[in-house]
């Protein structure tokens, strides 16, 4: 075990991607929880698709994908959130449409330019392995960025989340914090899909949230374990893709559902 | 000068109007139940007299130097809440929100406003317990906490006893009764109850899309408006 530690830590390669993917989990897991109470779950789902769709335009327009995908998924998300508060448009179909939309033109383009590569491949399953020098300092600013708004905005965040109607009474401006939210989840998810892909990145945000709330009472400890697991859970399954050569997004995956099952057990038993 | 006065002040959504020439005068330490059947208008009104929807026509008047945000507000609970995943302090502390300003964080004064808030509704010793562990009384009184927290004169409560035990619907009365006496606070609750109205209010206001009464509970009583909605609540009351 201690030598598969020793192994991994030894690649620079690896080395990145611990860094950059200990902070993207820490991220999700932070705006997951908020994310699950106010049943927004299907907002990283399908802002990943948004990504998808801008990173295909990007790789086959030849820029560079991130810098395209995080203001396309922000205004995505803005979007997406007017679209929830209009009463015409219901919130999930809202959603569907846009993901399902932007995924339609992502796969226009790449097969009219490109065709199915390495890179498209990558955005659908994640290739956090692939990080160079350069994206991982944009990964890191940019967690490090959602992490510190996130703490600095924690109790209005709360109380947003808790009860709308008496923060907005209150004076609480709640539709920029919902903004706040929603764009700091935009940046989370453009990020996970390095690690994740497209298609894994919304288990990232709201497993640990889940996971952490059939534990906890509290809302910091709810907000704190969450983190935790998150953590844990993804330095796990990175060891596990490493020991038997599995794709590391889905290896993470997998493991958040194990302690999600195990922490339903423990809840049944301890009844 | 009243703490809070509508003057002809007309509301309404998009330019649709739900509730036309309100008119009413509200003065400290008043307690005003608004009453009126499903879609008279309450909740608009509620939410016009919070300032999260300006009036079509006319003007909601805060006297006394009351700001709309120094209203302490008991919204109806949400299915969110009820599943919540908070500690009644974390609740209870949510109410300074509005007097942080810029600061992230709390201050031990408002920590202290919310303990004492607590202390008052006699959940003290619940200060670390779950919240969506408590009774539904137990959550109301957390809740009350939080809106004394954020109040500075007046108290707006939203139908605060729907979906509790009589016991737990008594208890509530009583603790804003004390609330309204003793800490000076002005009460407007909207209420079905047309019997804890008459018990407690001092002043009633009828809706149904426009103004049918506005005046004491003494003047209500002999009033046409009074007469015809207290008999109904009575039939109701034997037969329901």
């Amino acid at each position: 075990m201690t030598n598969i530690i020793v192994e991994l830590f030894s690649y620079d390669f690896l080395i990145r991607a611990m860094i950059v993917g200990a902070l993207i989990s820490l991220c999700a897991s932070l705006l997951g929880v908020n994310l699950v109470l106010k049943r927004y779950s299907m907002i990283g789902d399908g802002l990943s698709h948004v990504g998808f769709g801008a990173m295909a335009v990007a790789s086959a327009l030849n820029m560079a994908p991130l810098a395209v995908a995080v203001p396309v998924c922000v205004i995505a998300a803005f979007l997406l959130l007017r679209l929830s508060e209009n009463s015409v448009i219901k919130g999930d179909a809202a959603i569907a449409m846009v993901s399902s939309g932007a995924l339609a033109i992502g796969v226009m383009v790449v097969s009219m330019t490109t065709g199915m590569n390495t890179d498209i491949y990558n955005y659908m399953f994640g290739s956090i392995l692939a990080l160079d020098v350069t994206d991982t300092i944009f990964c890191v600013i940019l967690s490090v960025m959602v992490i510190i708004m996130y703490i600095f905005f924690y109790n209005r965040i709360f109380t947003v989340t808790f009860d709308e109607t008496f923060a907005k009474a209150t004076g609480t401006r709640t539709g920029t914090y919902n903004m706040i939210l929603a764009i700091l989840t935009a940046v989370t998810v453009v990020l996970g899909m390095r690690m994740m892909g497209a298609l894994l990145i919304s288990s990232l945000i709201i497993f640990p949230g889940m996971i952490s709330m059939r534990i906890c009472k509290t809302y910091k400890k709810v907000i704190v374990v969450s983190a935790i697991i998150s953590v844990v859970c993804f330095f796990t399954g990175m060891i596990v893709s490493y020991v038997f050569a599995a794709p590391t997004g889905a290896s993470i995956v997998v493991v958040n559902l194990v302690v999600f099952l195990i922490s339903g057990i423990v809840k049944l038993v301890s009844r | 000068m009243a703490l809070i006065e509508c003057n002809n002040t007309t509301f309404g959504y998009s330019g649709e109007i739900v509730l036309r020439d309100i008119n009413f005068e509200l003065k400290g330490g008043e307690y005003l139940c608004i009453v009126g059947e499903n879609g008279a208008g309450k909740s608009t009104l509620i939410k016009g007299l919070l300032k999260l929807i300006t009036p079509i026509e006319g003007k909601v008047l805060f006297g006394d130097g009351l700001d709309a945000n120094e209203i302490g507000y008991l919204p109806q609970q949400t299915m969110i809440q009820k599943n919540f995943p908070a500690s009644v302090i974390e609740v209870v502390m949510s109410g300074c929100i509005n007097r942080m300003g810029l600061r992230p964080w709390y201050s031990k004064n408002d920590k202290r406003i919310a303990r004492e808030k607590l202390s008052l509704m006699g959940m003290a010793e619940y200060e670390k317990r779950c919240y969506q562990e408590l009774s539904g009384g137990q959550q109301q009184r957390v809740l009350l906490a939080r809106a004394l927290c954020a109040a500075k004169k007046v108290l707006l409560l939203d139908e605060p006893v729907s979906g509790l035990d009589p016991v737990a619907t008594a208890e509530l009365y009583d603790l804003i009764k004390t609330i309204n006496e003793k800490m000076d606070m002005t009460i407007i609750m909207v209420s079905h109850d047309i019997h804890a109205a008459m018990e407690y209010a001092t002043h009633i206001l009828h809706l149904s899309h426009t103004q049918l009464f506005f005046g004491s509970k003494g003047e209500y009583i002999s009033s046409k408006a009074g007469k015809d909605f207290i008999s109904v609540g009575e039939s109701s009351h034997l037969y329901g």
